[in-house]
């Protein structure tokens, strides 16, 4: 629909912009919360955190999960996955060439196991500087794999969002990967699987109304903006202004549609205990 | 004032012609029947010719046409015995979405779908059939209702998406939705899902995941409407109608990429033109495929429903 597409437009070009400002190619990088400058070098071993107003930046999902998995312990699923043109979109194929060049991924999402403070988990992790991790075919496919391969080992299924939305070079193709994870989630479910969900900057539309929400737990990191429609297009169907907070981790939690909000720096502690605590149930291998 | 297309004004400008020759012989000495007999030939074949090769763009207007038959109306023609329910038991009831139960020759059924309005007043009653989280957790209770006691669910989708306001975002739009695609994978009991006019985006496919994706003629199906990838894609949203051609939106074209599962054919002219006709091409469809639904056991149709899923999508491995 007609709103559909300003959400999208707005969180598709909104992150961009901050990922230019987060991310330069150069030495120096800026911080978008307080706008204190950094050595991007001490800025990455602060997982992108500002050390001053503790402003959450993007985090390229090799570094997200050098963070949290046991050194060597990860190992990727579904490498040779590969998009194609179903639609025959006009230069749709030049448009993921250009990310793949830029970012060293194929696609949108990283699939995987390995252990977390010991515990054997299967992962997905979204990575905005691609297509801003909008869901096509490949992106659905790979999380319903992932999914589908935790509830087969009998593990848990964690999973960092991000998400512009629907591949919408992929049409319909891209909305029926909402189902088709959404089922995944449900076979998962019935077989007794834990989910986790976690949230990052910027979660919307079509991920945020499928997986991410989905999980046993739901959590966002700071200040990231999660919805199934976008800021602009709200403030355009119903003419009020919005807070200022609006669709922030912290407004989802106080709206009740959050478990917690997690620091970065506290993600791999907070997610080992729960790995933990339900090691009790038999869940965990 | 009926709603007249773009593309049918021939058609209406020939059939009025027509009529006006008939009034005419009647009320003078003048006899042009032979005249009108010529005409009535054309007719036909303009109609054929238009309707039988409706533009994308075509179809997107037929799809919304005001008169276009809605879930209610498919109801009072298809059911008997039917009795709508409200509320979602949380936070209120969303008239954007019917549900409730009803005879289908004679089993028990649930009914769900989106509901717009003809009118002004009805739509804003119903705020256009974009539902908020409270009218897709109504659908979801009367769904999980339909699982326990055992009756198939029949979903009508016709909506140009959800609700974009800030008291859906509150309330949890996304959630609500993503619960109705989980847990409608999940229900051991026959879905059927039809597309009866606009399938907009995830607000249509929370009513749309089930054994069976039907899609009549002229409805569209889509991810973004065309208005909106054609503002993405040329910042141009008056290019709707090329963006209708290069989203693949029709039924015809959906069929192909395989995300439904079969086409219920519409009267010439479009379902608005006669619904006790269109009902008939519903029914019988409905008929079918819940009759070959019925003869599977529990876990083969959720097998199936699963399999039917998980191939859906495009890449090379
Ligand atoms: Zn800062």
């Amino acid at each position: 629909m007609l709103k559909d597409f300003f959400s999208k437009k707005k969180h598709a070009s909104k992150p961009n912009e901050e990922a230019k400002q987060d991310i330069p190619e150069g030495l120096m990088l800026k911080c978008s919360g307080c706008g204190k400058i950094y050595y991007r070098e001490e800025m990455r071993k602060q997982l992108y955190v500002c050390p001053n107003c503790g402003h959450h930046h993007q985090l390229p999902s090799d570094e997200r999960i050098n963070s949290l998995f046991d050194e060597g312990s990860f190992t990727e699923y579904d490498t040779d996955l590969n998009t194609g043109n179903p639609l025959e979109f006009p230069s749709y194929l030049q448009k993921l060439e250009k990310d793949q060049l830029k970012t060293g991924l194929k696609e949108a999402v990283v699939t995987g196991e390995g252990t977390i403070g010991g515990y054997r988990t299967a992962f997905a992790v979204m990575d905005s500087r691609f297509r801003m991790a909008s869901m096509g075919s490949v992106v659905g496919e790979k999380i319903a794999r992932a999914i589908e391969r935790a509830r087969q080992a009998d593990i848990p299924f964690i999973i960092f969002t991000a998400s512009g939305g629907a591949r919408m070079q992929e049409g319909a193709l891209s909305l029926m990967q909402m189902a088709k994870t959404s089922a995944a989630v449900q076979r998962f479910r019935d077989a007794g699987g834990l989910m986790i969900s976690v949230m990052t900057n910027p979660t919307y539309g079509g991920v945020s109304a499928s997986f991410a929400s989905l999980g046993d737990y739901n959590f966002a990191e700071p200040g990231a903006l999660i919805g199934f429609a976008g800021r602009r297009v709200v403030e355009e169907t119903i003419r009020e202004k919005l807070p200022e907070d609006f669709q922030t981790a912290e407004f989802l939690l106080e709206h009740g549609q959050l478990d917690a909000v997690i620091n970065r720096h506290d993600m791999k502690k907070y997610l080992t205990t729960i790995l933990d605590i339900h090691q009790a149930g038999g869940n965990v291998s | 004032m009926k709603q007249v297309l773009e593309f049918e004004k021939p058609v209406i400008a020939l059939r009025e012609k027509i009529a006006e020759l008939k009034t005419f012989t009647k009320e003078s000495d003048l006899d042009l029947t032979e005249e009108i007999v010529k005409l009535e030939t054309r007719l036909e074949k303009l109609e054929n010719d238009i309707y039988t090769n409706l533009k994308p763009w075509d179809r997107v207007q037929m799809a919304r046409h005001a008169e276009r038959p809605t879930t209610l109306d498919y109801v009072e023609h298809l059911f008997t015995d039917f009795l709508e329910f409200h509320g979602d038991r949380y936070y209120g009831d969303d008239a954007a979405i019917v549900a409730g139960i009803a005879k289908y020759k004679g089993r028990p059924v649930t009914i769900v779908g989106h509901q717009r309005g003809k009118t002004t007043k009805e739509n804003i009653r119903r705020n256009f059939g974009m539902p908020h989280p409270e009218g897709f957790r109504k659908a979801a209770r009367h769904m999980q209702q339909a699982a326990k006691f055992g009756r198939p669910i029949i979903c009508f989708i016709d909506t140009k998406g959800a609700f974009p306001g800030r008291a859906a975002e509150e309330r949890g739009q996304s959630e609500a939705i993503a619960r109705n695609l989980m847990e409608m994978s999940g229900f051991e009991v026959p879905i059927i899902c039809i597309v009866i006019g606009e399938g907009g985006s995830g607000g249509a496919l929370a009513l749309g995941v089930g054994d069976r994706l039907l899609m009549l003629e002229n409805s569209t199906f889509s991810v973004i409407s065309p208005e909106g990838a054609a503002s993405i894609l040329w910042k141009d949203g008056g290019k709707a109608k090329e963006a209708a051609e290069k989203l693949k939106i029709t039924a015809p074209d959906l069929k192909e990429l395989g995300v439904i599962d079969s086409i219920i054919p519409e009267i010439r002219g479009g379902a608005h033109r006669d619904l006790q006709a269109q009902a008939e091409l519903v029914d019988q469809v409905i008929t079918e495929q819940l009759l070959e639904l019925e003869k599977l056991d529990k876990q083969v149709l959720l097998e199936q429903r699963w399999e039917k899923y998980s191939k859906i999508g495009s890449y090379a491995e």
